[in-house]
């Protein structure tokens, strides 16, 4: 709608030339007061007119921009939130957020500016050259000529300058990213007497920057002055073959006045036009940035597969083991992973897992330990071999369905600015107060409520940045646990608690042995000592499965983990017991 | 029109912007002649128009050789006039851009001799924007503010002063039509205020939503929030659609009204200047002008209008950069400091009292004697002031009262670079740059070989996970480490410090996240190359500290207990029962 009516907006602004001629051509020759005075008054209604069908475009303008604006921004995010793990490592988080943020804002600027007044000026332009045809075809054709250079340099410049524009943005991100990493980085860099070699990188930078945006700026520079000189050597060519066809009688004065006219409108839209083309450009790049995300699909197929649209008829058709007793829990059948490099972080890995098992996982840094867990509730998909839940291919289940079992205690505890409550139920919208309450108490953290103002209505900042390293690890244990998951997996959840914390933790997570299977992946042998089952791995493979006592024995790894963490004869001890 | 209100202590910042344009007088006096020049021919375009057409009466009545001469006069103005504005354009990009990267560039410097107590206590965002979006607004904003400004100003007085010399009486009618337009802006730019602030409110509660999300994106979908979320988002993104549109509607009328009024003066114009022209009183071609100046009347005004905004927030822009950089930074070296040479690492603390915030003491008449090539491992609960013993040991911070020596000398009388040469710190919370992974390792000195680098890698027992990886040493690792682990991470700061190692050591609870055989491994690394050498070690885990010659355990400020592993053990005391807990089962 709001081109439609920019049109009309722009038609009736091409008909005051007309009048003006008009006037000059038959009132000032005729002496006619009354006559110039009634298109005096034609060029008032125009104005009306004008004004009325150009708010009405502003409005459909800004309605159509806030509309697109929200449905880029909702559409991206919701693209966001169905990446998955391995393409939000590709991407990166700050990627992700100046795309959702900066980029999105410019685009919607670029939109409103694009119908506001993108959609006015060719209007006028064509507009006006037509308009000089009825006037004069022959000097039409000047206009013509013009608005074929005209639009050469505007579209030149535009063309030429996007590559720059590009690189100047990928330079102001460098420094921006150099700002930031300097600030973090500040007792690193002066403990290392670094602050002047990074401020020497950091000026290198700012210059690269500065010669980038010095060439595209010469180049956009040139607009207005070219597209001024260029309408004005148009304006000479007018009213020189003007002249001569006034010499010759075929046309007038006042013609020759219209014809000059249509020639400014011309360059004051095209002026409006200049400054709008850096607007226009920046939206473009950063459309096509956002189009980049939107291209990155989910490189998991998170579709169910056809077997679990046959979920009723399980039993009897597909999986004739699901539901036999004998069939493990959990199941990993010689799986391999690799996150896209050349070796594998994960080989040959096969294990069974109860209902009600505990399993711990040790192991050495870059062991493979966490990517293990990840694969459970696939935040990634294997590479070789399968995993199985209730007997069945984790790929082949629906995979909300298999993430609301599980619960989740990552290495760095991440919670939201909301409400303590809100933070626990997380995973479980459903959840009552007094169940969160048991999920905090099971975690150690009952004191945690008992210490904040407003209790479960405490206000987390953050990043839970008003918590304590420990309270922070076990508000997330008591998340977790508030899904009452059937599988829940502690990824070196208790690394900031103290001893005492950790063992009573461990104590409390016992009771909920019958129907909750724990995986404890941790660096301390007293962590796990007490697992049903430990797996110990090492380089990406299975070194040992088995018990303390049986892995002391015979698993070489793991004797050697123990002797550093242990005395001689506690080590001793435990072998006999 | 809208007068200047600005903000109060502006005039010192204007002041200080002031002395900052110095450094490029000439370049503005420069523009301002362009400008000058380019506006002034510009102006007299449509008088050389009008009297050409002035020239052009009707058939066989066309006087070719004035005609031509006055076309020729118009060309070279337009050309004269174009090759002004591009120069002018192209001084004014530069001084932009110039001034905004030296802002950023000194704002940058000043950020690196800032102390700890003005950095630790600001977002870091915070600072950063300063640095970043401030300095390019300012920049954009000053110059916008100056150039539009002066232009703006010749125009208005240009072509009152040309309007005057045609027709008084007409050019009076558009003197007083035109302050209607202002009046429209004002209006509606006070309707439109609210419902910006009320946009970029939503706006900023939008984009807090998403960092959040989509910053712990990974969770979010481990606990299948995403349904929430994407709800969440929509909803605020719609309230969002409502204000956006209110808003940029209400500023948008803003133009067509103006050209409302606009078209109002030209009708004006034309209508009077037909009847004077009719009358005789002037020519067609001066009418043909004065219509052509009376369209481009009011075009200044409105840019004027917009200018006073500009330079607002150019203003304060400039003040938070400014407060940067003309932070207080004392100077860490006093006079007459030296150099260390030949350290033999001995270091006291002698009666230190510390605190962060003023009333509030952290640590109160520390003492310690530490011998050269001991090793100090320092334990106890969180806030018992582990870490704040490393900031004053490295300078970070000074301590209240009190002093700390190194090798009997006043750490204070030690040229700063010379005493942190001294130490070798890795710290819990990793910091890695943007770079390759060898660029990490040589971080202490980039002239490395690759051979020493590897070596570091190996002793550091990092280059296992190195060689794994899909590019090896030359592995590009993003912004604070990437998809390290943090483990990972650790290793490679401890690599750093292995290329070089320094005659002290403080290992922050450097090991925290590694493996304990792969610490254990390190530690021996450490234990071999710290022959002689003074380290610190702050641990959680105590089998990291068991074999140190001294245990500091701290609590509240103070040190409650010291010795070794074996006598502090037979004390029964707080270290007893910190150790023993270790060993609980569940």
């Amino acid at each position: 709608m709001a081109p439609l009516f920019k049109c009309l907006e722009a038609c009736f602004e091409l008909f005051v030339p007309l009048v003006v001629a008009d006037m000059i051509d038959t009132g000032i020759p005729a002496h006619d007061a009354g006559y110039i005075l009634t298109r005096g008054a034609l060029l008032l209604l125009l104005a009306v007119i004008g004004l009325i069908c150009s708010v009405t475009a502003q409005y459909f303008a800004a309605t159509a921009a806030a509309g697109m604006g929200r449905s880029i921004s909702n559409d991206l995010f919701s693209h966001i939130l169905d990446l998955g793990y391995k393409e939000i490592d590709q991407i990166g988080t700050s990627k992700l957020l100046t795309r959702i943020s900066s980029d999105v804002t410019r685009v919607q600027t670029g939109i409103n500016m694009f119908l506001r007044l993108f959609m006015r000026s060719p209007f006028i332009v064509f507009g006006a050259v037509i308009m000089a045809f009825t006037v004069d075809p022959r000097s039409a054709v000047i206009f013509v000529v013009l608005v074929i250079i005209l639009s050469l340099i505007v579209f030149g410049i535009l063309i030429g300058t996007m590559p720059y524009y590009n690189k100047v943005q990928q330079s102001m991100d460098r420094v921006t990213l150099l700002t930031r990493e300097a600030l973090s980085g500040q007792r690193v860099i002066r403990a290392f007497n670094r602050e002047e070699r990074e401020q020497a990188e950091f000026l290198e930078e700012n210059s690269r920057l500065l010669s980038f945006q010095l060439f595209a700026g010469k180049i956009s520079a040139l607009m207005n002055p070219l597209t001024m000189v260029a309408v004005n050597f148009g304006i000479v060519c007018l009213l020189y073959t003007g002249a001569i066809q006034v010499n010759m009688g075929s046309l007038s004065q006042g013609q020759t006045i219209a014809l000059v006219n249509y020639m400014n409108q011309i360059l004051i839209e095209l002026v409006k036009l200049a400054n709008l083309i850096i607007l226009i450009s920046r939206a473009l790049t950063s459309m096509k940035r956002i189009n980049e995300i939107m291209e990155i699909k989910n490189s998991m197929d998170t579709v169910a597969a056809p077997a679990d649209m046959a979920l009723p008829a399980d039993k009897e058709t597909c999986e004739p083991c699901a539901a036999s007793p004998q069939t493990p829990f959990i199941s990993f059948r010689d799986v391999a992973f690799s996150y896209g490099g050349h070796k594998n972080v994960l080989e040959h890995i096969s294990f069974d897992a109860s209902k009600g098992d505990s399993i711990g996982i040790i192991g050495g840094t870059g062991a493979g330990k966490s990517t293990l867990i990840n694969l459970i509730p696939r935040f990634y998909d294997v590479s070789e071999g399968s995993i199985y839940i209730d007997g069945r291919d984790i790929r082949e289940q629906d995979i909300h369905k298999l993430r609301a079992r599980i619960g989740v205690v990552p290495q760095k505890a991440g919670l939201f600015a909301m409400s303590l409550r809100d933070n626990l139920k997380l995973g479980a919208p459903d959840a009552s107060d007094e169940a969160l309450l048991r999920a905090m108490e099971d975690a150690q953290g009952s004191e945690i409520i008992a210490l904040k103002e407003g209790g479960l209505d405490h206000l987390i900042e953050q990043d839970g940045r008003n918590l304590s390293g420990g309270q922070r690890q076990r508000v997330t244990i008591a998340r977790a646990l508030s899904r009452d998951p059937e599988i829940l997996i502690l990824d070196d959840a208790a690394s900031a608690l103290d001893f005492a914390t950790d063992a009573r933790l461990r104590k409390s997570l016992k009771k909920y042995s019958g129907h909750m299977t724990v995986f404890i992946v941790s660096q301390r042998v007293s962590a796990v000592r007490d697992c049903d089952s430990i797996i110990v791995l090492s380089g990406g493979h299975i070194a040992g499965i088995g018990r303390h006592r049986e892995l002391l024995l015979g698993c070489p790894t793991y004797r050697e983990i123990c002797e550093t963490q242990m005395t001689r004869e506690e080590v001793e001890r435990d072998e006999i017991a | 029109m809208r007068s200047l209100k600005l903000a109060p202590g502006s005039g010192k910042v204007i002041r200080r912007i002031l002395s900052h344009i110095k450094k490029y007088r000439s370049l503005v006096i420069l523009s301002f002649a362009l400008a000058l020049v380019s506006v002034t021919l510009t102006l007299f375009i449509p008088v050389l128009i009008g009297q050409a057409v002035d020239e052009i009466v009707g058939a066989g009545n066309v006087d070719f050789t004035a005609l031509r001469e006055k076309l020729l006069l118009l060309a070279g103005c337009a050309v004269i006039a174009g090759c002004a504005q591009w120069l002018m354009n192209h001084i004014n990009n530069k001084l932009t851009y110039h001034m905004a990267e030296d802002l950023r560039v000194q704002a940058f410097n000043k950020m690196e001799v800032l102390p700890f107590s003005y950095l630790d206590v600001r977002p870091q965002g915070d600072i950063v924007n300063r640095i970043i979006s401030d300095t390019d607004q300012f920049a954009d904003g000053i110059l916008m503010g100056f150039t539009q400004f002066f232009s703006g100003v010749i125009t208005i007085i240009g072509t009152l002063l040309i309007m005057l010399s045609i027709d008084p009486l007409i050019s009076l009618a558009v003197v007083v039509l035109t302050p209607l337009s202002f009046f429209v802006a004002g209006f509606v730019s006070k309707r439109s205020y609210s419902m910006f602030y009320k946009r970029s409110e939503t706006a900023g509660r939008l984009s807090a939503l998403s960092n959040e999300m989509i910053d712990k994106l990974k969770l979010v979908q481990a606990f299948g929030y995403e349904d929430t979320a994407r709800e969440r988002f929509f909803e605020i993104n719609s309230e969002l659609e409502r204000y956006y549109r209110t808003a940029t509607f209400y500023s948008s009328i803003t133009n067509p009204s103006t050209r409302f009024i606009n078209a109002l003066v030209y009708a004006v114009v034309g209508v009077f200047g037909a009847i004077s022209a009719m009358n005789g009183m002037m020519t067609v071609g001066s009418l043909t002008s004065f219509l052509s100046y009376a369209s481009q009347y009011t075009k200044p005004f409105n840019e004027i209008s917009g200018v006073v905004t500009e330079l607002q927030n150019a203003l304060a822009s400039a003040g938070r950069i400014f407060e940067i950089i003309d932070a207080d930074a004392p100077a860490y070296d006093r006079e007459g400091a030296t150099a260390m040479e030949d350290v033999r690492g001995e270091v006291s603390f002698k009666d230190v009292s510390f605190s962060y915030t003023r009333g509030t003491s952290l640590i109160e008449d520390l003492n310690l004697d530490v011998r050269p090539g001991q090793r100090v491992a320092i334990v106890g609960p969180t806030g018992a002031g582990k870490s704040t013993l490393i900031n004053l040991l490295m300078r970070f911070y000074d301590p209240v009262s009190g002093h700390i020596s190194l090798d009997g000398r006043d750490s204070r009388d030690i040229l700063i670079h010379s005493l942190r040469e001294g130490f070798g710190m890795v710290l819990q919370e990793t910091w890695l740059k943007s770079g390759t992974i060898r660029d990490n390792i040589a971080y202490a000195d980039p002239e490395a070989s690759d051979e020493e680098v590897r070596r570091a890698a190996h002793e550091a027992y990092a280059d296992i996970f190195i060689e794994r990886m899909k590019d090896g040493y030359d592995t590009v690792i993003s912004e604070d480490g990437g998809s390290l682990s943090q483990g990972q991470k650790q290793l490679l700061c401890i690599a750093r410090i292995m290329l070089r190692l320094p005659p002290m050591l403080i290992l922050d609870e450097a090991t925290s996240s590694i493996d304990t055989m792969t610490e254990q491994r390190v530690q021996k690394a450490f234990a071999k190359m710290m022959e002689g050498r003074t380290s610190f070690i702050v641990a959680h885990r105590l089998s990291t500290i068991r074999e140190a010659d001294v245990i500091l355990v701290m609590k509240d400020g103070h040190i409650i207990e010291q010795g070794s592993h074996d006598e502090l053990m037979s004390k029964q005391g707080f270290y007893h029962e910190l150790y023993m807990s270790q060993f609980e089962t569940a």
